[in-house]
Parts: C-alpha cells; structure tokens; sequence
C-alpha cells in the first residue's frame, strides 16, 4: 500500500491519542514518501506512551509537514521521494508495525546501496526541522551529574579525561556525604520546579534513599523483569533458524506486561519506557554500566529533563554471552575497576547528550568519583581547561556551577 | 526522524579525507614515518627480489573495527603501542580505506575477500555471491587446497571461504578453521574453557548449520600435528578467542604453511555490549597479537623474507557525534567515523615508514593482493593499489 491510499479507518488499532493525532493528520500523511511516513508512525502509534517534550514535538513537526508549500515539500522531502523501494516494502503492513518496517528499510537501504542517501536526506530533514519549529528552551538552565566508580577502593585511571578541557577539574573533594548533598540538591530542583519527568535520579544498582518527586530508575529493580526477559531471549535464541534481526522483531513487540512491568511501574508511561530501555538497549540486560549509560541517553533524547542524577555501579564480570544472557542463580562476581572505566565513558556520554537538547550554553554537568576526591564541573560560570586542588565540597562546587 | 547536529551534515569523502589527515598526523608524530609522494621505482618483483611464485600473503582483519580515538589519536596510542611503535614503522600506511557497503562483520569481511561489495544476509550461513581471492589464488595459480586458509572467529564466519559463483565455488576456495568451534568439540564446552568461547552481544543468536569446506577436529592431528590434549592444554594459557585464533595461526603457519593466510579477528566487538572498558581490552589484545603474527612471519623460515602482511579493520565504529548512533558501541549510523578506515602493508619491497593519504577503497585488497601473487580476479570492483605493486 502507498501512503495515498491510507485511510482513518486504518488506525483503528492505534492507542486513542495516536488514533486522533493520525486520523485529524490524514490528509499530510497521504502526502508523504514511503520511505519517510512510517518513520513518523513509529513516533505517532507510540503518542500515548510518549514524555510531554515528545508530544510537542511530534505535534510541532506534523503542524509543519501540513504547512508545507509543494515547493517546500520537494525542497524537505523530494530526496527521500527518490529513494525505491522494493514490492514487499510496499505490501508490508507499515500502518500497524511502523517499528518492524523501519528495520525492513534499513535492511533494504543498506542492501541496495542507498543507505548514505537516505542518511543524507534524513540530516538535511532534521537540520530544517530544527531551524524551522525548533525545541522550546527549558524554563530553568538543565543540570546533569553523574556519579562514578561505585565500590572502588583505589585507582590511577585517569578520570574525566574527556571532560577537563570543557571545565573545571577538582583533585581534592571532601567526599564525605557526598551522595546525600547531590541528592539533596536535584531533590530540591524538583520541588522548585515541579513539573512532570523532569527531575531524574538513574541508578545502575540499588538505589540510594531518594524524593519521590524525583522519577527514579533502577537497574536493580528491575531485575525481575531482566530475568523475564532474558528467559525469552534464551528460548529464542534455542530455536532453529533464529537470528539477532528477528530477535529485534520479537523484543520490539513485547509490552510491559509481558515483562509483568505493569504491575510494579503503575505510570504506564514510565513502565514503557523502562521496558525500552531493556528491549532496544544492546547490553542494557545484562550490564550495570551499559544500562546507566543508555538510560541517561534515553531520558535526555526522549524526556529531556531539567535535572538528571545518574549514578553508576559495579557491573557483572565478562562471561560467555551466552551464558550472561541465561537467567542465572549464581552469585554473580563484580568488576569494579572496569566498571569505573565504563563509567568514565558514560559520564562523557552524559554531558554530549546534554548538550545536544536546547539552551545547552546554558546547561551545567558535574561527575564525581564517588567516595573520593576527584570531581569535574562544567558550565557557562566554570572555566574551561582549569585545575584546582584547593580543598573543597561538593556543595561548593555545585553552587559554583549550578 | 533521526536529528543530527548540523556541522555533521558535511559530505562523507570531505569527512573521510579529515579523518584520514588526522590520523597522518597523528602518526608522522607518534611513529615517526614520512608522507608517501611517490611511487618507488620498480615493481615489487625487482623491489623484494621474490619471485612471484614464492610470495606468501597474510591478511589480518582487526578485530571488528576501532575508532580513532581508542587507536590513532594521541589519546588512544596507549592501546596500540605494538602498531605505533613496531609495525607501522616497518610498513606503508594508508590512512583513508573507504567501506562503502555494508556494515555488518560478516557480510564485509566477504567483501574484503571477495572486492565486490556483497549484499548477503549478515547474519544467514551464506556464501559470498563473488569468487573469493582464495578461488581466484587456487584457480589460477593451480594452487591445492591446503595452500589457501581462513582462521575465523565464529560459526557465522564458516562459509567465506568459497563463493557461490557458478565459475568457482564448491571446492576451490580456503579451508576454514573457527578455533572457538574446534575447542567446543574438543573439551564439550567445559568450564575452564568458557572464557575462549565468548562471543559478541550478536552471536548467541546467529547458529547457521555448520556447512562449507569447515576444519574437522580429527584434523587437528593429521593436519596440525597437535593432539587434542595438546590442544586443550595450551588452551588454557590463552585468555581470549582471539588468542585462541591466533594459537591455531601459528600451528597452521609452522605445520601447513600456506601461501594464502586470512584471520579475521573479532574480539574488539564485544563493544556491542556497551562496556567501555572490555572495548579497549579488546584492542590492546589486537594490538599485540597482531605484533605476534608479523614476529611469526619473521620466524617461521617458510614465511620470512617472502611475506607480505595486510592488517585492515573491516570498517570503523559511530563517531562520538552522531546523535543517531551511540559512540563506540556500534557501527550503525554509516558515518564517515563507521566508513573510514585504514590499513597498513608489510614486507619485501613494500616502502616501510611512510604514509598515503590518497583514498583507496575496501575493495581494492584483492586486485592488490592478486597484483602480488600473480593471479588475476577478473570480477572485482576495486583495483590494485599503485604503491604496492
């Protein structure tokens, strides 16, 4: 089917606010290329489950996709128009599994060389895009802080390497309470600014004592539904015939209640995202670190919060994948020097992701070793390069940053 | 729809020529080898003095591909001290090797072997839809079977030794030997062993049948001269399926010695799992195994003096910039940072120390290769490269 022929009655398996937003949306849909729509449905069938900056922006975008010119409508979408598709693409039910068809198309842009075309019209789209119905700038400058090295007693890795040259680096933090005072202050950033998943605390182990009005995530908490889903991804991995494509395919089509996170997240919105966060994270089922780090990149890309704690913890040693990715009753045995380097990475990670939402000259990010001396803070007050090993706090330097 | 950063909406050959500059100078800094303007006088014949009959190739893949800054850059030189300070001094390299096929292991391995670029499902048993350079090598130097031989990392890997095409094919292509394979049947899988079994975030759920012109175990004696004691035992000392690989390499290169070695080393991509640090654990073990194998070659008296050694990631890894991808964990976003590569060539009359910037591309290994032995692959995409003929 051709996005011509799409009709409301269609979209009667959507999600309700999805099936507004497509049907009172019909006649811009018909008008776009296949090769671009069902990347949008993929965004649209999803409309319920979404974070309030999804929505807008979703809502932005299909307000300028229906304003388009015919003109402006070669110049934003003509590329994409000139990309072929193959019969079976078109016959694909793109309507009702826009996800599955999307990994169809990458499969079929890589195969048929044409996916540097695509990733060019995809830029040059999302560069327009931006220029023409940009992000809203966030009421109060974003904070990010990550917490690293967890359970390490000693290290001479050199920390915050990628970070120093956009701040300040401190060599003599007085760790004591040092967790509480970061807690205590995103705490307080929420109840300043009440407003809904924007304050985050993100734990790759058991979480500390936190606010509620903070939204938390935990990887472990979420072991029961790690193991419900590594059972699955074991059993399919025992079937002839199964490979990681088709693997993705399966995860893409679980719910949360599948994993039972209906029962212990009662915010569907956040039950959706955190059983994402284990169905399309690669890794995110079995390591600590891959988790933290890729639900601190979901949280900025999807919800983009004004305050984002993550805190880092010891990861499970390498093992065979195979057997990393069997529910085990074994006492699983820690690697807290990897994981401090992991960590490292992950915290560079954090503030990149940062600073890719809005207003980011304005966005502060402190990392801190936790339980030891070495922190480094960045922000338009901090300057950039510099070193301090004056004796110091982490209240101090957040009050220096924020 | 994917957003990216506008200053990386720069065309993909003016990116892939920045990178391939900056990795010049990261080099003429950190090894101290020249820029190549010029071609040597000469062919390689009256450059090395080994006539073309006597030259042996060895082609190592690194590991499943390595960004810049984990290598090259003046940041990553830690991790690769054999390549910066042994190898590439000894060798010509080229800073600017484009993939521009696809970027999953398997498939562009094949397109290595084969310069063609192959579309084949990465992850289904298949055999490349192009002669291999082992076909060309066997068919046109009436090479035997035991002359041409591909170490590999995993079952996904057990048919590119021989193409599908309907001229080649069944037969005439490489042996192939996936040592993690050989150690299963070898110990059953036991516990002591699970370390040298470990694959990639992907591999547990790509088990193709085994099929193709496969290395049996009761070969490991006739051939290999190595009983399965030995084998088990000395397992044990090696710390990962790469090391294993290259154990195999050795005994292959001391027993068989074939005219024709391809290893394709794979532990790098464990970075799919997102863990950082077994990330650069995997390079820093690259890098000095692929130090091991050039010492091999420099010891082994069927090899020395008459081996030319290609090492060449299949391609790269997402840049840190791309907001489409997720830095090093994958190679994903087909980037300039995932399509940009490099490759370094050693041995008799090939000029040490410099480096080339011009751009070549993947697919220009085998013609280069075929250039080298004498043999002429008539269906390939790529064309020989000038500084090495």
């Amino acid at each position: 089917m051709l996005p011509s022929e799409l009709k409301s009655e269609q979209f009667r398996g959507y999600p309700p606010l999805a099936r507004k937003l497509a049907t009172d949306n019909l006649a811009t849909l018909r008008n776009l290329p296949l090769s671009f729509l069902p990347s949008l449905l993929r965004e649209v069938i999803e409309y319920d489950y979404k974070f309030p900056a999804e929505r807008r922006a979703l809502d932005r975008e299909l307000s300028n996709l229906a304003s388009l010119s015919a003109g402006q409508w070669q110049e934003w979408l003509g590329d994409f128009a000139q990309i072929k598709m193959s019969p079976a693409l078109e016959k694909f039910d793109w309507v009702n599994s826009p996800a599955q068809f999307v990994e169809q198309l990458s499969s079929h842009l890589w195969t048929t060389h044409q996916q540097d075309a695509f990733r060019k019209a995809a830029t040059a789209y999302g560069n327009r895009l931006d220029a023409t119905a940009p992000p809203e700038n966030p009421p109060i400058p974003r904070l990010g802080i990550t917490v690293v090295g967890q359970g390490v007693a000693a290290s001479d890795y050199p920390l915050f390497r990628r970070l120093r040259s956009h701040g300040a680096y401190y060599t003599n933090v007085n760790p004591g309470g040092g967790l509480q005072t970061l807690l205590d202050f995103v705490a307080q950033r929420a109840k300043s600014h009440p407003i809904s998943y924007a304050h985050w605390y993100i734990d790759g182990g058991p979480v500390a004592a936190y606010d509620s009005s903070l939204v938390c995530v935990s990887y472990q908490a979420l072991e029961p539904a790690r193991d419900l889903l590594l059972a699955r991804m074991q059993k399919h991995s025992e079937a002839p015939g199964n490979g990681p494509e088709n693997l993705r395919t399966v995860m893409a089509a679980l719910r949360p209640s599948d994993l039972r996170l209906d029962k212990t997240i009662p915010d569907p919105v956040l039950a959706r995202f955190q059983m994402k966060l284990l169905t399309e994270g690669s890794g995110t089922q079995i390591f600590s670190t891959t988790f933290a780090q890729w639900a601190a990149r979901e949280t900025l890309r999807r919800a983009q919060p004004l305050t984002l704690l993550v805190r880092f913890a010891p990861r499970q040693r390498q093992r065979p994948m195979n057997e990393l990715l069997s529910v085990s009753t074994q006492k699983v045995d820690f690697d807290p020097q990897g994981s401090l380097i992991d960590a490292d990475m992950g915290a560079y990670y954090n503030w990149i992701n940062q600073q890719r939402l809005t207003a980011a000259d304005h966005s502060a990010f402190v990392a801190w070793f936790e339980n030891h001396k070495q922190a480094i803070a960045i922000g338009p007050s901090v300057p950039r390069g510099t070193l301090s090993n004056t004796a110091t706090d982490l209240s101090k330097i957040l009050s220096w940053t924020v | 729809m994917p957003r990216r950063r506008p200053s990386f909406a720069l065309s993909l050959p003016r990116i892939g020529h920045t990178l391939a500059i900056s990795r010049r100078d990261f080099l003429r800094e950190a090894a101290s080898v020249t820029i190549g303007s010029s071609l040597l006088p000469g062919t390689l014949l009256t450059r090395s003095g080994v006539p073309q009959r006597d030259r042996k190739v060895v082609v190592i893949t690194f590991g499943g591909g390595a960004r810049d800054q984990e290598t090259f850059a003046p940041e990553g030189q830690e991790n690769i001290p054999h390549l910066i300070k042994e190898l590439i001094p000894q060798s010509a390299f080229f800073t600017q090797v484009v993939n521009r096929g696809i970027l999953g292991h398997y498939v562009a391995t094949a397109s290595l072997a084969t310069g063609v670029y192959e579309t084949i499902n990465n992850f289904a048993s298949l055999p490349p839809e192009n002669p291999t350079v082992f076909e060309y090598f066997r068919k046109d130097l009436k090479r035997p079977a035991s002359d041409a031989w591909v170490v590999a990392p995993s079952n996904g890997f057990n048919r590119i030794g021989e193409s599908s095409h309907r001229s080649y094919g069944l037969g005439q292509g490489a042996r192939v030997i996936l040592p993690k394979h050989l150690l299963t049947a070898a110990t059953k899988g036991g516990a002591d062993y699970e370390h040298l079994l470990r694959d990639n975030y992907e591999t547990p759920f790509f088990a193709p049948e085994i099929a193709g012109n496969e290395f049996e175990l009761e070969q490991l004696r006739a051939m290999l001269k190595l009983s399965v004691g030995e084998f088990k035992t000395h397992a044990l000392t090696l710390s990962s399926p790469d090391e294993l690989s290259v154990y195999i390499v050795r005994q292959l290169m001391r027993q068989v010695a074939p005219s024709l070695l391809w290893i394709t080393m794979h532990d790098i991509d464990v970075a799919h799992a997102g863990a950082f640090s077994l990330y650069i654990d995997g390079i820093r073990r690259t890098d000095r195994l692929c130090a091991e194998v050039w010492q091999a070659i420099q010891s082994e008296p069927e090899y020395a003096g008459k081996t030319s050694l290609f090492i060449l990631p299949d391609f790269g890894r997402d840049s840190d910039e791309d907001s489409a991808g997720n830095g090093f964990q994958h190679h994903r976003t087909g980037d300039a940072a995932s399509r940009t590569t490099w490759m370094m060539a050693l041995g008799p009359g090939i000029r040490e120390g410099v480096i080339y910037d011009h751009a070549l591309d993947s697919t220009d290994l085998v013609p280069t290769i075929g250039a080298i032995m004498g043999f002429t692959p008539s269906l390939v995409q790529g064309k020989p490269i000038q500084e090495l003929t």
